[in-house]
Protein backbone atom coordinates (compact mmCIF):
# COMPACT_ATOMS: atom_id res chain seq x y z
CA UNK A 1 0.00 0.00 0.00
CA UNK A 2 1.26 3.45 -0.86
CA UNK A 3 1.89 5.91 1.93
CA UNK A 4 -1.12 7.86 3.17
CA UNK A 5 -1.39 11.54 2.40
CA UNK A 6 -1.35 14.00 5.28
CA UNK A 7 -3.11 17.33 5.56
CA UNK A 8 -1.19 20.36 6.79
CA UNK A 9 -2.96 19.91 10.14
CA UNK A 10 -1.92 16.28 10.62
CA UNK A 11 0.53 17.05 13.43
CA UNK A 12 -2.18 19.03 15.25
CA UNK A 13 -4.51 16.01 15.24
CA UNK A 14 -1.79 13.72 16.53
CA UNK A 15 -0.89 16.24 19.25
CA UNK A 16 -4.55 16.36 20.35
CA UNK A 17 -4.54 12.57 20.73
CA UNK A 18 -6.76 11.79 17.74
CA UNK A 19 -7.36 8.25 16.57
CA UNK A 20 -6.21 8.34 12.95
CA UNK A 21 -7.69 6.24 10.15
CA UNK A 22 -7.35 6.01 6.39
CA UNK A 23 -10.00 8.00 4.53
CA UNK A 24 -9.87 8.62 0.78
CA UNK A 25 -6.11 8.06 0.80
CA UNK A 26 -5.50 10.45 3.71
CA UNK A 27 -4.54 9.73 7.30
CA UNK A 28 -7.46 11.50 9.02
CA UNK A 29 -8.79 11.89 12.60
CA UNK A 30 -11.88 9.70 13.08
CA UNK A 31 -12.25 10.84 16.69
CA UNK A 32 -10.41 12.69 19.42
CA UNK A 33 -10.24 11.66 23.09
CA UNK A 34 -13.68 13.24 23.68
CA UNK A 35 -15.26 10.45 21.56
CA UNK A 36 -17.83 10.48 18.75
CA UNK A 37 -20.92 10.92 20.93
CA UNK A 38 -19.65 13.90 22.92
CA UNK A 39 -18.01 15.46 19.85
CA UNK A 40 -21.38 15.32 18.12
CA UNK A 41 -23.25 16.91 21.03
CA UNK A 42 -20.56 19.53 21.55
CA UNK A 43 -20.90 20.66 17.92
CA UNK A 44 -24.68 21.08 18.29
CA UNK A 45 -24.30 22.89 21.63
CA UNK A 46 -21.15 24.99 21.17
CA UNK A 47 -18.68 24.77 18.29
CA UNK A 48 -16.83 21.97 16.52
CA UNK A 49 -13.64 22.41 14.51
CA UNK A 50 -13.15 20.04 11.56
CA UNK A 51 -10.16 19.54 9.28
CA UNK A 52 -11.63 18.96 5.83
CA UNK A 53 -8.45 19.72 3.90
CA UNK A 54 -8.67 16.33 2.19
CA UNK A 55 -11.51 17.75 0.11
CA UNK A 56 -10.65 19.14 -3.32
CA UNK A 57 -10.52 22.89 -3.87
CA UNK A 58 -10.23 24.41 -7.33
CA UNK A 59 -11.03 27.44 -9.45
CA UNK A 60 -12.60 27.61 -12.89
CA UNK A 61 -11.52 30.78 -14.66
CA UNK A 62 -12.06 32.03 -18.23
CA UNK A 63 -9.10 33.52 -20.14
CA UNK A 64 -11.30 36.42 -21.29
CA UNK A 65 -11.79 37.43 -17.65
CA UNK A 66 -15.57 37.14 -17.92
CA UNK A 67 -17.65 35.37 -15.26
CA UNK A 68 -20.27 34.50 -17.89
CA UNK A 69 -17.77 32.47 -19.93
CA UNK A 70 -16.73 30.30 -16.96
CA UNK A 71 -20.31 30.01 -15.68
CA UNK A 72 -21.61 28.83 -19.07
CA UNK A 73 -18.87 26.21 -19.21
CA UNK A 74 -19.68 24.86 -15.71
CA UNK A 75 -23.43 24.85 -16.45
CA UNK A 76 -22.73 22.11 -19.02
CA UNK A 77 -21.66 19.84 -16.14
CA UNK A 78 -24.07 20.60 -13.29
CA UNK A 79 -27.86 20.96 -13.01
CA UNK A 80 -27.64 24.13 -10.88
CA UNK A 81 -27.96 27.59 -12.35
CA UNK A 82 -24.51 29.22 -12.29
CA UNK A 83 -24.78 32.27 -14.56
CA UNK A 84 -27.09 34.04 -12.12
CA UNK A 85 -24.75 33.57 -9.11
CA UNK A 86 -24.04 36.95 -7.55
CA UNK A 87 -20.52 37.71 -6.34
CA UNK A 88 -20.26 36.21 -2.85
CA UNK A 89 -23.00 33.63 -3.42
CA UNK A 90 -22.66 29.85 -3.11
CA UNK A 91 -24.73 26.89 -4.36
CA UNK A 92 -24.81 23.14 -3.84
CA UNK A 93 -24.89 20.95 -6.96
CA UNK A 94 -23.76 17.64 -8.49
CA UNK A 95 -21.63 16.45 -11.37
CA UNK A 96 -23.62 13.94 -13.44
CA UNK A 97 -22.55 11.36 -15.97
CA UNK A 98 -24.24 11.11 -19.38
CA UNK A 99 -26.88 8.77 -17.89
CA UNK A 100 -27.83 11.23 -15.15
CA UNK A 101 -26.06 9.29 -12.37
CA UNK A 102 -24.23 11.33 -9.74
CA UNK A 103 -20.42 11.45 -10.11
CA UNK A 104 -19.98 13.71 -7.08
CA UNK A 105 -21.72 16.46 -5.15
CA UNK A 106 -20.04 19.81 -4.63
CA UNK A 107 -20.22 23.43 -3.52
CA UNK A 108 -19.88 26.15 -6.16
CA UNK A 109 -19.11 29.78 -5.28
CA UNK A 110 -18.62 32.94 -7.27
CA UNK A 111 -15.89 34.91 -5.55
CA UNK A 112 -16.84 38.38 -4.38
CA UNK A 113 -13.51 40.10 -3.80
CA UNK A 114 -12.84 42.91 -6.31
CA UNK A 115 -10.78 41.60 -9.19
CA UNK A 116 -11.84 37.98 -8.61
CA UNK A 117 -15.57 38.26 -9.35
CA UNK A 118 -15.12 36.14 -12.48
CA UNK A 119 -13.67 33.23 -10.46
CA UNK A 120 -15.71 30.11 -9.76
CA UNK A 121 -14.51 28.31 -6.64
CA UNK A 122 -15.43 24.64 -6.20
CA UNK A 123 -15.17 22.28 -3.23
CA UNK A 124 -15.50 18.58 -4.11
CA UNK A 125 -15.30 15.30 -2.17
CA UNK A 126 -11.89 13.87 -1.32
CA UNK A 127 -12.68 10.40 -2.66
CA UNK A 128 -13.84 11.77 -6.01
CA UNK A 129 -11.50 14.70 -6.55
CA UNK A 130 -9.00 13.09 -8.92
CA UNK A 131 -11.84 11.89 -11.19
CA UNK A 132 -13.69 15.20 -10.82
CA UNK A 133 -10.70 17.20 -11.98
CA UNK A 134 -10.28 14.90 -15.00
CA UNK A 135 -14.00 15.19 -15.75
CA UNK A 136 -13.89 19.00 -15.56
CA UNK A 137 -10.79 19.28 -17.76
CA UNK A 138 -12.22 16.91 -20.33
CA UNK A 139 -15.35 19.00 -20.73
CA UNK A 140 -14.13 22.58 -20.35
CA UNK A 141 -14.07 24.45 -23.66
CA UNK A 142 -10.97 26.20 -24.96
CA UNK A 143 -10.36 29.40 -23.07
CA UNK A 144 -11.67 28.15 -19.71
CA UNK A 145 -9.19 26.66 -17.27
CA UNK A 146 -9.23 24.52 -14.16
CA UNK A 147 -6.80 25.48 -11.42
CA UNK A 148 -6.44 22.95 -8.59
CA UNK A 149 -5.45 24.47 -5.25
CA UNK A 150 -5.00 21.41 -3.00
CA UNK A 151 -1.23 21.79 -2.96
CA UNK A 152 -1.55 25.30 -1.47
CA UNK A 153 -4.86 25.55 0.36
CA UNK A 154 -6.23 23.89 3.49
CA UNK A 155 -9.91 23.82 4.41
CA UNK A 156 -11.49 23.70 7.85
CA UNK A 157 -15.06 23.98 9.13
CA UNK A 158 -16.15 25.67 12.35
CA UNK A 159 -19.71 24.54 13.07
CA UNK A 160 -22.23 25.14 15.80
CA UNK A 161 -24.10 27.93 17.60
CA UNK A 162 -20.88 29.46 19.05
CA UNK A 163 -19.04 29.51 15.70
CA UNK A 164 -20.15 33.07 14.93
CA UNK A 165 -18.88 34.56 18.18
CA UNK A 166 -15.58 32.69 18.01
CA UNK A 167 -14.73 33.53 14.39
CA UNK A 168 -16.02 37.06 14.93
CA UNK A 169 -13.10 37.62 17.33
CA UNK A 170 -10.77 37.45 14.33
CA UNK A 171 -12.84 39.68 12.06
CA UNK A 172 -16.38 40.85 12.92
CA UNK A 173 -17.24 41.00 9.20
CA UNK A 174 -17.88 37.24 9.21
CA UNK A 175 -20.86 37.76 11.54
CA UNK A 176 -22.66 39.65 8.74
CA UNK A 177 -22.58 36.71 6.32
CA UNK A 178 -25.81 34.79 5.78
CA UNK A 179 -26.14 31.07 4.93
CA UNK A 180 -24.54 30.16 1.60
CA UNK A 181 -22.70 33.46 1.14
CA UNK A 182 -19.00 34.06 1.51
CA UNK A 183 -16.29 36.66 1.68
CA UNK A 184 -12.52 37.05 1.51
CA UNK A 185 -11.12 38.76 4.59
CA UNK A 186 -8.06 39.19 6.73
CA UNK A 187 -8.28 37.47 10.12
CA UNK A 188 -6.27 39.22 12.84
CA UNK A 189 -5.26 38.46 16.44
CA UNK A 190 -3.30 35.43 15.25
CA UNK A 191 0.18 34.60 16.43
CA UNK A 192 2.65 35.16 13.60
CA UNK A 193 0.50 37.74 11.83
CA UNK A 194 -2.85 38.09 10.09
CA UNK A 195 -4.27 35.35 7.87
CA UNK A 196 -6.01 36.00 4.56
CA UNK A 197 -8.94 33.58 4.26
CA UNK A 198 -11.90 32.70 2.10
CA UNK A 199 -14.84 32.21 4.45
CA UNK A 200 -18.29 30.90 3.63
CA UNK A 201 -21.24 30.63 5.99
CA UNK A 202 -22.01 27.00 5.28
CA UNK A 203 -21.05 23.50 6.29
CA UNK A 204 -22.39 19.97 6.42
CA UNK A 205 -23.67 19.51 9.95
CA UNK A 206 -27.04 21.29 9.81
CA UNK A 207 -25.67 23.92 12.20
CA UNK A 208 -24.80 27.55 11.65
CA UNK A 209 -21.10 27.88 10.96
CA UNK A 210 -18.32 28.49 8.52
CA UNK A 211 -15.97 26.82 6.10
CA UNK A 212 -12.61 28.52 5.95
CA UNK A 213 -9.99 28.17 3.24
CA UNK A 214 -6.45 29.50 3.73
CA UNK A 215 -2.90 28.68 2.74
CA UNK A 216 -1.45 25.63 4.51
CA UNK A 217 1.01 27.46 6.77
CA UNK A 218 -1.57 30.11 7.68
CA UNK A 219 -4.17 27.45 8.45
CA UNK A 220 -1.94 25.78 11.01
CA UNK A 221 -1.64 29.10 12.85
CA UNK A 222 -5.40 29.76 12.61
CA UNK A 223 -6.24 26.22 13.87
CA UNK A 224 -3.97 26.74 16.88
CA UNK A 225 -5.83 29.96 17.77
CA UNK A 226 -9.31 28.48 17.27
CA UNK A 227 -8.65 25.38 19.37
CA UNK A 228 -7.67 27.60 22.33
CA UNK A 229 -11.30 28.69 22.77
CA UNK A 230 -13.12 26.85 25.51
CA UNK A 231 -16.22 26.55 23.32
CA UNK A 232 -14.25 24.90 20.51
CA UNK A 233 -13.44 21.18 20.34
CA UNK A 234 -11.75 19.34 17.47
CA UNK A 235 -14.23 16.96 15.84
CA UNK A 236 -13.37 13.83 13.85
CA UNK A 237 -14.89 12.12 10.84
CA UNK A 238 -17.05 9.88 13.08
CA UNK A 239 -19.11 12.76 14.45
CA UNK A 240 -19.01 14.52 11.09
CA UNK A 241 -20.91 11.52 9.73
CA UNK A 242 -23.50 11.34 12.53
CA UNK A 243 -24.03 15.13 12.34
CA UNK A 244 -24.68 15.13 8.60
CA UNK A 245 -26.94 12.07 8.87
CA UNK A 246 -29.10 13.72 11.52
CA UNK A 247 -29.21 16.82 9.32
CA UNK A 248 -30.52 14.65 6.46
CA UNK A 249 -27.56 15.47 4.21
CA UNK A 250 -26.38 12.95 1.60
CA UNK A 251 -22.95 11.35 1.77
CA UNK A 252 -21.40 10.57 -1.60
CA UNK A 253 -20.62 6.88 -2.13
CA UNK A 254 -23.40 5.93 0.30
CA UNK A 255 -26.65 7.85 -0.24
CA UNK A 256 -25.75 9.01 -3.73
CA UNK A 257 -23.51 7.50 -6.42
CA UNK A 258 -23.48 6.85 -10.17
CA UNK A 259 -26.56 4.62 -9.88
CA UNK A 260 -28.71 7.35 -8.27
CA UNK A 261 -30.04 10.55 -9.80
CA UNK A 262 -30.54 13.93 -8.12
CA UNK A 263 -34.32 13.49 -8.37
CA UNK A 264 -34.31 10.06 -6.69
CA UNK A 265 -32.09 11.53 -3.98
CA UNK A 266 -34.56 14.35 -3.32
CA UNK A 267 -32.14 17.02 -4.50
CA UNK A 268 -34.56 18.84 -6.83
CA UNK A 269 -34.29 21.86 -4.52
CA UNK A 270 -30.71 22.24 -5.79
CA UNK A 271 -31.93 22.58 -9.42
CA UNK A 272 -33.19 26.12 -10.01
CA UNK A 273 -36.49 26.46 -11.95
CA UNK A 274 -34.86 27.78 -15.15
CA UNK A 275 -32.71 24.61 -15.30
CA UNK A 276 -35.49 22.02 -14.98
CA UNK A 277 -36.06 21.67 -18.73
CA UNK A 278 -34.22 22.23 -21.99
CA UNK A 279 -31.49 19.56 -21.69
CA UNK A 280 -28.78 22.07 -20.92
CA UNK A 281 -26.26 19.86 -19.08
CA UNK A 282 -24.69 16.40 -19.14
CA UNK A 283 -27.16 13.83 -17.81
CA UNK A 284 -30.14 16.19 -18.13
CA UNK A 285 -32.35 13.66 -19.91
CA UNK A 286 -32.79 11.33 -16.92
CA UNK A 287 -33.26 14.26 -14.55
CA UNK A 288 -35.95 15.86 -16.73
CA UNK A 289 -37.71 12.56 -17.38
CA UNK A 290 -37.83 11.86 -13.65
CA UNK A 291 -39.12 15.36 -12.89
CA UNK A 292 -42.02 14.67 -15.29
CA UNK A 293 -42.80 11.01 -14.61
CA UNK A 294 -41.50 10.76 -11.01
CA UNK A 295 -38.69 8.33 -10.19
CA UNK A 296 -39.46 4.69 -9.31
CA UNK A 297 -37.71 5.04 -5.94
CA UNK A 298 -36.89 7.84 -3.54
CA UNK A 299 -34.39 8.55 -0.80
CA UNK A 300 -36.30 8.92 2.47
CA UNK A 301 -35.63 9.25 6.17
CA UNK A 302 -36.22 6.09 8.22
CA UNK A 303 -36.81 5.97 11.96
CA UNK A 304 -36.37 2.49 13.46
CA UNK A 305 -38.62 1.82 16.45
CA UNK A 306 -36.74 0.78 19.57
CA UNK A 307 -33.04 1.42 20.01
CA UNK A 308 -31.36 -0.89 17.49
CA UNK A 309 -29.55 1.09 14.77
CA UNK A 310 -30.02 -0.11 11.16
CA UNK A 311 -26.75 0.24 9.29
CA UNK A 312 -25.91 0.75 5.62
CA UNK A 313 -27.18 -2.10 3.33
CA UNK A 314 -29.93 -3.14 5.76
CA UNK A 315 -32.84 -4.52 3.74
CA UNK A 316 -36.11 -2.55 3.88
CA UNK A 317 -39.32 -4.58 3.49
CA UNK A 318 -43.00 -3.67 3.35
CA UNK A 319 -45.27 -5.08 6.04
CA UNK A 320 -45.88 -8.16 3.88
CA UNK A 321 -42.17 -9.01 3.82
CA UNK A 322 -41.50 -7.89 0.26
CA UNK A 323 -38.18 -6.10 -0.36
CA UNK A 324 -38.78 -2.43 -1.19
CA UNK A 325 -35.34 -0.93 -0.73
CA UNK A 326 -32.14 -0.61 1.26
CA UNK A 327 -30.67 1.62 3.98
CA UNK A 328 -27.81 3.76 2.61
CA UNK A 329 -26.78 5.49 5.86
CA UNK A 330 -27.78 4.51 9.33
CA UNK A 331 -26.63 4.82 12.89
CA UNK A 332 -27.41 6.43 16.19
CA UNK A 333 -28.38 10.10 16.29
CA UNK A 334 -26.98 11.52 19.53
CA UNK A 335 -29.07 14.70 19.35
CA UNK A 336 -32.20 12.87 18.19
CA UNK A 337 -31.57 10.36 20.97
CA UNK A 338 -32.18 7.19 19.00
CA UNK A 339 -31.41 5.35 15.80
CA UNK A 340 -31.80 7.28 12.54
CA UNK A 341 -31.30 6.23 8.93
CA UNK A 342 -31.91 7.06 5.32
CA UNK A 343 -32.43 4.80 2.37
CA UNK A 344 -34.16 4.27 -0.94
CA UNK A 345 -37.69 2.84 -1.08
CA UNK A 346 -40.08 2.23 -3.96
CA UNK A 347 -42.01 5.44 -4.55
CA UNK A 348 -45.34 4.28 -3.16
CA UNK A 349 -43.71 3.74 0.23
CA UNK A 350 -42.01 7.14 0.30
CA UNK A 351 -44.67 9.04 2.23
CA UNK A 352 -43.72 10.04 5.79
CA UNK A 353 -45.42 7.79 8.31
CA UNK A 354 -45.47 4.68 6.11
CA UNK A 355 -44.70 1.62 8.25
CA UNK A 356 -41.86 -0.59 6.99
CA UNK A 357 -39.68 -3.37 8.41
CA UNK A 358 -35.91 -3.45 8.61
CA UNK A 359 -34.08 -6.75 8.53
CA UNK A 360 -31.39 -6.37 11.20
CA UNK A 361 -29.31 -9.52 11.82
CA UNK A 362 -32.05 -11.68 10.35
CA UNK A 363 -34.87 -10.22 12.46
CA UNK A 364 -37.61 -7.98 11.06
CA UNK A 365 -37.81 -4.81 13.12
CA UNK A 366 -40.54 -2.17 12.79
CA UNK A 367 -39.67 1.29 11.45
CA UNK A 368 -41.36 4.26 9.83
CA UNK A 369 -40.59 6.45 6.85
CA UNK A 370 -39.93 9.89 8.31
CA UNK A 371 -39.32 13.47 7.31
CA UNK A 372 -35.74 14.68 7.45
CA UNK A 373 -33.83 16.36 9.03
CA UNK A 374 -33.86 14.42 12.31
CA UNK A 375 -32.30 17.38 14.11
CA UNK A 376 -33.58 20.83 13.07
CA UNK A 377 -31.34 22.92 10.82
CA UNK A 378 -29.97 26.01 12.52
CA UNK A 379 -28.74 27.93 9.49
CA UNK A 380 -28.34 31.69 9.71
CA UNK A 381 -30.54 32.89 6.87
CA UNK A 382 -30.43 36.53 8.00
CA UNK B 1 -14.97 -16.93 41.15
CA UNK B 2 -12.29 -17.21 38.52
CA UNK B 3 -12.00 -14.72 35.69
CA UNK B 4 -10.91 -15.56 32.15
CA UNK B 5 -10.41 -13.45 29.01
CA UNK B 6 -10.50 -14.10 25.25
CA UNK B 7 -8.34 -12.52 22.56
CA UNK B 8 -11.54 -10.83 21.33
CA UNK B 9 -11.77 -9.02 24.69
CA UNK B 10 -14.70 -10.85 26.25
CA UNK B 11 -14.45 -11.88 29.90
CA UNK B 12 -16.16 -14.75 31.62
CA UNK B 13 -16.44 -15.08 35.40
CA UNK B 14 -17.02 -18.61 36.64
CA UNK B 15 -19.35 -19.13 39.60
CA UNK B 16 -19.94 -22.85 39.97
CA UNK B 17 -21.88 -23.98 36.91
CA UNK B 18 -22.69 -20.40 35.88
CA UNK B 19 -20.59 -18.22 33.59
CA UNK B 20 -21.13 -14.45 33.56
CA UNK B 21 -20.01 -12.84 30.30
CA UNK B 22 -19.09 -9.25 29.46
CA UNK B 23 -16.54 -7.21 27.51
CA UNK B 24 -13.31 -5.87 28.94
CA UNK B 25 -12.53 -2.25 29.81
CA UNK B 26 -10.08 -2.28 26.91
CA UNK B 27 -12.87 -3.26 24.49
CA UNK B 28 -15.33 -0.76 25.96
CA UNK B 29 -12.82 2.04 25.54
CA UNK B 30 -11.98 1.03 21.97
CA UNK B 31 -15.68 0.87 21.00
CA UNK B 32 -16.45 4.29 22.39
CA UNK B 33 -19.87 5.26 23.72
CA UNK B 34 -22.16 2.24 23.53
CA UNK B 35 -25.64 3.18 22.29
CA UNK B 36 -27.27 -0.23 21.91
CA UNK B 37 -26.76 -3.81 23.09
CA UNK B 38 -28.59 -6.74 21.53
CA UNK B 39 -28.82 -9.69 23.88
CA UNK B 40 -29.71 -13.30 23.09
CA UNK B 41 -32.99 -14.96 24.00
CA UNK B 42 -32.96 -16.93 27.24
CA UNK B 43 -32.59 -20.61 26.44
CA UNK B 44 -30.34 -20.04 23.43
CA UNK B 45 -27.69 -22.76 23.17
CA UNK B 46 -24.32 -21.20 22.47
CA UNK B 47 -21.23 -23.04 21.30
CA UNK B 48 -17.82 -21.65 22.14
CA UNK B 49 -17.15 -18.83 19.62
CA UNK B 50 -20.83 -18.30 18.67
CA UNK B 51 -22.14 -14.77 18.41
CA UNK B 52 -23.69 -14.17 21.82
CA UNK B 53 -24.56 -10.46 21.63
CA UNK B 54 -24.05 -7.35 19.54
CA UNK B 55 -22.77 -4.07 20.90
CA UNK B 56 -23.18 -0.86 18.91
CA UNK B 57 -21.42 2.49 19.17
CA UNK B 58 -22.49 5.63 17.27
CA UNK B 59 -20.38 4.50 14.39
CA UNK B 60 -20.44 0.70 14.15
CA UNK B 61 -21.78 -2.65 15.35
CA UNK B 62 -19.46 -5.29 16.88
CA UNK B 63 -20.14 -8.89 17.82
CA UNK B 64 -19.58 -10.35 21.26
CA UNK B 65 -18.65 -14.06 21.10
CA UNK B 66 -19.28 -16.76 23.66
CA UNK B 67 -15.92 -17.49 25.40
CA UNK B 68 -17.20 -21.03 26.10
CA UNK B 69 -20.38 -22.92 25.29
CA UNK B 70 -23.57 -23.11 27.36
CA UNK B 71 -27.25 -22.28 27.60
CA UNK B 72 -28.27 -18.66 28.16
CA UNK B 73 -29.99 -18.45 31.56
CA UNK B 74 -30.16 -14.69 32.16
CA UNK B 75 -29.44 -11.43 30.30
CA UNK B 76 -28.71 -7.96 31.67
CA UNK B 77 -31.97 -6.27 30.70
CA UNK B 78 -30.80 -2.98 32.27
CA UNK B 79 -28.54 -2.48 29.22
CA UNK B 80 -31.62 -1.96 27.03
CA UNK B 81 -32.34 1.40 28.62
CA UNK B 82 -28.85 2.17 29.81
CA UNK B 83 -26.32 0.84 27.30
CA UNK B 84 -23.80 3.36 28.69
CA UNK B 85 -23.32 1.00 31.67
CA UNK B 86 -21.02 -0.98 29.36
CA UNK B 87 -18.63 2.00 29.29
CA UNK B 88 -19.11 2.99 32.92
CA UNK B 89 -18.62 -0.42 34.51
CA UNK B 90 -17.68 -3.04 31.90
CA UNK B 91 -16.65 -5.67 34.43
CA UNK B 92 -19.55 -5.05 36.82
CA UNK B 93 -22.99 -3.51 36.04
CA UNK B 94 -22.14 -3.68 32.36
CA UNK B 95 -22.27 -7.50 32.18
CA UNK B 96 -24.14 -8.98 29.21
CA UNK B 97 -25.39 -12.50 29.93
CA UNK B 98 -25.17 -15.59 32.10
CA UNK B 99 -24.85 -19.13 30.80
CA UNK B 100 -25.14 -22.59 32.28
CA UNK B 101 -21.73 -23.91 31.43
CA UNK B 102 -21.68 -27.00 29.21
CA UNK B 103 -18.03 -27.98 29.64
CA UNK B 104 -15.57 -26.27 31.98
CA UNK B 105 -12.78 -27.84 29.91
CA UNK B 106 -13.41 -25.20 27.25
CA UNK B 107 -11.81 -22.62 29.54
CA UNK B 108 -8.48 -24.07 28.52
CA UNK B 109 -6.60 -21.58 26.36
CA UNK B 110 -8.34 -18.49 27.76
CA UNK B 111 -6.17 -15.93 29.53
CA UNK B 112 -6.14 -15.05 33.20
CA UNK B 113 -6.15 -11.39 34.24
CA UNK B 114 -2.38 -11.04 34.24
CA UNK B 115 -1.93 -12.70 30.85
CA UNK B 116 -4.74 -10.60 29.39
CA UNK B 117 -3.15 -7.39 30.67
CA UNK B 118 0.10 -8.34 28.96
CA UNK B 119 -1.83 -9.20 25.80
CA UNK B 120 -3.45 -5.73 25.73
CA UNK B 121 -0.15 -4.00 26.42
CA UNK B 122 1.21 -5.69 23.32
CA UNK B 123 -1.62 -4.45 21.06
Amino acid sequence: MSELLKTALHAEHVALGAKMVEFAGYDMPVQYPLGVLKEHLHTREKAGLFDVSHMGQCFIIADDGKFETAAKALEKLVPASIQDLEPGQQRYSQFLNADGGILDDLMISRLGHPGTEHYLYLVVNAGCKADDFKHIEKHLPKGVKLSVKDDQMSLIALQGPRAKDVLGCFNPAVEELTFMTHTDVELSNIEGGPVWAHISRSGYTGEDGYEISARHEDMVRLWKELIKYEDVEAIGLGARDSLRLEAGLCLYGHDIDTSTSPIEAGLIWSIQKNRREGGKYLGAKRVEDEIKTKPSRKLVGILPEGRAPAREHTEIQDMDGKTIGEITSGGFGPTYGGPVAMGYVARKFAKAGTPVQLIVRGKARPAKVAKMPFAPHNYHRG
Amino acid sequence: MSLHYTEDHEWIAIDGETGIIGISAYAAKALGDVVFVELPDIGTELDKGDEAAVVESVKAASEVYAPIGGEVTEVNGALEDEPAKVNEDPSGDGWFLKIKIADLGELEGLMNEEAYKKYCDGL
